[in-house]
């Protein structure tokens, strides 16, 4: 992703709380960990397309709402046997979240 | 520096510590002696070898290769004579030395002989036609010579006689079976459980059985012809085997000047009293008084033995519990501990069913399972061997013990095949959870983390558990997260509610930062602290959304395909048309995809979207009915006296009452009620949570702990009352005491009897804690707390709460039904 895309202002995603967003033809879910800092992972668990910007989430993974299988928000790994989800480079900048390197 | 390891005996025991001792890369060029000219066999398969059912290749655990790989030398058919401890060699026959740094003495067994006259011939060994029944050699020549012969006498009725029996049925036709004793097998069983065996072993496998025989004589002057017993029957046979037991092999050790009492005395470390480098190991080993000739106490044995040479400090045998489980020349047997009671408190629970051969006895001595003998049926063996080595806490209803209730037939994970689906709402199969647990994941808790097993619907877990067990080698490592209320906070339920109190820690994160040292975040314990910080705080919890799960979030359950399901409040599942009208348009104007009847009695419109949510509860103007919260769900009722013929009590009036009061109170898991009009139990009261039933005159018996969905447990009576204030006043107190004692996700069926209905009783009827005054509060506060979640809709709670996380792509599309 060498672009950059604004996805809207920080305060869209409340703290520990994960939103939506589609960028091209990919949806991706951005969190905001309650460190402040974001991740941006694909929006669609791999096991059986459920929405994980609905997943619980804590400094490092997100649970899946349907199944609570579970990813590494940081490397996209499944802690559970599942295949890994894409993530992607994302930072907040002057209250924007910014996607892309 | 290598030492020099001498070994010697090479049977199970000593091969089986030796390879203990590799497994532990030990430093040692180890040298082993064996009387027999074979590798190691496994001795137990013998009868099966007997009994045509296993090769002589099968029977072999190290062939000699193995001990080639391993620079082991071998010297097979060497019988050490001489041990010299003070100058640290071992002296063969021939007098040849082979010194030693470490000796392991693991000699065994030798098959005892009783003095019978004629057993023996003067020119060789045993009289032509007499076997002894304990090497591969004996049960070749017992093979060969039964081959011809038709008629067979076994002297011994322990496991080994009656194995030895049901062995030879394959080479003979009449086998004969005598015993000393007055009942077989009385070492393991008590008189009735050796009878109901012996029945058995003559009705079903046509072996005849004297019991109190004792054979004074052989008879026969070439060959055997047949025994004389003491009463003067002469049984007429042409083989006689004899299998009356075992002697530890001991005389060479004590000639040698080294401690032998019954066996050869050892300490905790396995180590021959008094002989820092010489140990021993197995049935010759006497360990605190007591000799073992079981495997599973050897295992052990080889375990300490080989941790404690290769320098593990701090290592000790304690002594086995005896438990054996087998089947015993096909019939299935288990024993362990006690085979009668020894004081009169001991409780003796006994099932006897004579015509199927089963016979089960059971002690318990201060609720803690000390003996148990089964015969006929080992499908209980399993868990009450656990109970037994454990000291577990036993099920009150004792019958649990010995029969499957409810009909789930205790597999054991041994005999399943590797594909055998394990949990059904996973598809998890014993062989996954076996590869979990061989990469290195030996708790219970771990394996489900890593499988998903046991983490649907639940019904798995002791399953679950028995496999990791088995194949961890028999036990599961300790889970310390087990006990804890959530996985990311090391603390159960009570000591963590103390801490929350302490520091007043109104908030989930403050919770992870204060009581979880390093502070980190669990994301699978958010939801169970919300609801622990909700019922404690109350107004004062500070409620962070991101603790929610998306239900919570958005008060609708969410779906396969992420859309979301509306259930609108129904007390006691009465309606009106006004109200299944507006259902009916808000369903059209949404164009709800399905409308479905709940088993709760509401009505269920499924597939909607998050960002609608708030604009049909609008149209619908109806109340929550909670149907995606931990916590109280719905109160189902019969049409009770209003209109049934058969009503006592107006069930409807008090369900919506009950309803009333207590919707949407939140807990450790959902509570579902129901209020039934007379014992007919039209709205199944007596499988609910709590459930409510009228009888006649006036009164309510009131039911909790009961479940009907992956877990079917009827409720336990805990009172009868006679007003519906009554009623209302004790489900409330019910509720609050589950609500602050039970662990998350614990439904009342787990607690009630974990807990135990009498104690709850004392608790929530009859106050003998003094705390129900203070239950009542607290439920009432909670009462007088409840807002509709669905009245939270003009302003989202959070940015974007309503707004949709799915994906423009791949979903599964639930069809619409017309």
């Amino acid at each position: 992703m060498k672009t950059l895309t604004v996805l809207g202002p920080l305060s869209d995603i409340p703290l520990g709380e994960g939103r939506a967003y589609a960028v091209g033809d990919d949806m991706i879910a951005v969190f905001r960990l309650r460190d402040g800092s974001l991740r941006a992972v694909s929006a669609v668990c791999p096991h059986k397309g459920g929405p994980l910007a609905d997943g619980q989430i804590d400094n490092s993974v997100v649970v899946c709402p349907l199944h609570l299988f579970s990813w590494d928000l940081s490397t996209g790994c499944s802690q559970s046997g599942q295949p890994p989800i894409a993530v992607y480079p994302v930072r907040a900048d002057d209250g924007q979240i910014v996607l892309g390197e | 520096m290598t030492q020099k390891l001498v070994v010697i005996g090479n049977g199970m025991a000593g091969a089986r510590t030796v390879e203990e001792i590799l497994a532990r890369n030990g430093c040692f060029s180890v040298t082993m002696f064996g009387d027999e000219p074979y590798g190691n066999y496994n001795r137990i398969m013998l009868s099966n070898l007997l009994a045509g059912v296993e090769t002589e290749e099968g029977i072999f655990l190290n062939d000699l290769a193995w001990y080639r790989e391993n620079g082991i030398t071998l010297n097979t058919g060497t019988r050490i004579e001489r041990i010299d401890a003070a100058g640290k060699a071992v002296y063969d026959a021939e007098g040849n030395a082979t010194p030693y740094d470490k000796l392991i003495i693991a000699t065994g067994s030798y098959s005892w002989t009783p003095p019978i006259k004629g057993i023996h011939h003067p020119k060789r060994g045993y009289h032509q036609g007499v076997f002894a029944f304990r090497t591969l050699d004996d049960t070749r020549g017992m093979i060969r010579y039964a081959r011809d012969h038709e008629r067979a006498v076994v002297i011994g009725g322990g496991l080994l006689g009656l194995e030895a029996a049901r062995g030879l049925q394959n080479h003979v036709s009449h086998v004969t079976l005598l015993h000393a004793m007055g009942h077989l097998m009385e070492r393991q069983l008590d008189p009735k459980a050796g009878q109901m065996l012996q029945a058995s072993v003559e009705g079903k496998l046509g072996i005849k059985v004297i019991t109190n025989a004792m054979t004074t004589e052989i008879l026969g002057k070439d060959r055997v012809t047949g025994v004389t017993l003491a009463d003067g029957t002469v049984v007429e046979c042409d083989v006689v085997v004899i299998a009356a037991g075992i002697r530890p092999n001991t005389g060479m050790v004590a000639d040698s000047g080294l401690p032998v009492e019954r066996g050869i005395v050892v300490d905790d470390q396995m180590r021959v009293r008094g002989h820092e480098d010489i140990y021993s190991v197995g049935e010759c080993a006497q360990h605190r008084g007591n000799l073992y000739g079981l495997v599973g106490p050897l295992w052990e044995q080889a375990r300490v033995l080989a941790d404690h040479i290769t320098g593990t400090a701090g290592v000790a045998y304690t002594g086995s519990k005896l438990h054996t489980k087998l089947k015993v020349a096909g019939i299935d047997v288990a024993s362990m501990g006690l085979i009668a009671p020894e004081h009169d408190e001991d409780e003796v629970i006994v099932y006897n069913e004579p015509k199927k051969g089963v016979y089960k006895q059971l002690i318990i001595r201060d609720d803690v399972l000390v003996g148990a003998t089964l015969v006929g049926d080992n499908s209980k063996a399993a868990s009450l061997i656990r109970h037994f080595d454990r000291g577990t806490a036993l099920p009150e209803e004792r019958s649990e013990l010995i029969f499957d209730i409810g009909g789930a037939v205790e597999a054991s994970p041994e005999q399943m095949p590797d594909d055998t689906q394990v949990c059904n709402c996973n598809g998890v199969s014993k062989g996954a959870v076996c590869g979990a647990v061989a990469g290195g994941c030996a708790t219970v808790g771990g394996v489900m983390d890593k499988t998903r097993a046991g983490k649907g619907c639940g019904t798995c877990k002791p399953l679950v558990q028995r496999i990791v067990e088995w194949a961890n080698g028999g036990a599961a490592e300790e889970d310390p997260a087990a006990s804890w209320y959530v996985p990311g906070v090391p603390m159960p339920k009570p000591e963590l509610m103390a801490a929350i109190r302490k520091h007043r820690l109104t908030s989930v994160s403050s919770v992870f930062a204060t009581l979880v040292p390093g502070g980190a975040e669990d994301a699978k314990s958010k939801m169970g602290l919300a609801s622990l910080l909700k019922m404690m705080w109350g107004a004062d919890y500070v409620d962070e959304r991101d603790a929610r799960f998306i239900n919570d979030r958005v008060h609708g359950n969410i779906q396969k395909d992420g859309s979301f399901s509306v259930v609108p409040q129904m007390k006691g599942g009465v309606t009106t048309p006004a109200e299944l009208k507006r259902i009916a348009e808000v369903a059209e104007k949404y164009r709800v995809p399905m409308v479905k009847l709940t088993g709760g009695q509401r009505i269920d419109l499924l597939g909607v979207p998050k960002e609608q949510l708030p604009a049909m509860w609008a149209d619908l103007g109806m109340p929550s009915g909670y149907a995606y919260a931990k916590s109280f769900r719905t109160v189902k009722t019969c049409v009770g006296s209003d209109f049934c013929r058969f009503g006592v009590g107006d069930s409807t009036a008090l369900g919506i009452a009950i309803e009333e009061r207590y919707q949407g109170l939140e807990g450790p898991g959902k509570m579902k009620l129901a209020v039934t009009g007379c014992p007919r139990n039209c709205a199944e009261a007596y499988v609910k949570d709590l459930g409510v039933v009228a009888i006649d005159g006036g009164k309510w018996e009131i039911y909790v702990g009961g479940a009907a969905g992956a877990h079917i447990r009827k409720g336990d009576l805990l009172t009868t009352v006679g007003s519906a204030d009554e009623v209302i006043r004790l489900t409330g107190r019910f509720l609050q005491y589950y609500r602050e004692n039970a662990n998350w996700l614990e439904r009342t069926y787990a607690f009630v009897p974990r807990v135990g209905i009498d104690r709850i009783r004392e608790i929530v009827v009859d106050d003998v804690d003094g705390i129900a005054a203070a239950l009542d509060a607290a439920v009432e506060e909670a009462v007088q707390a409840y807002r509709d979640p669905w009245k939270e809709r003009a302003e989202p709670a959070t940015p974007g709460q309503f707004r949709t996380s799915l994906p423009l792509t791949v979903l599964p599309q639930v069809p619409v039904r017309s």
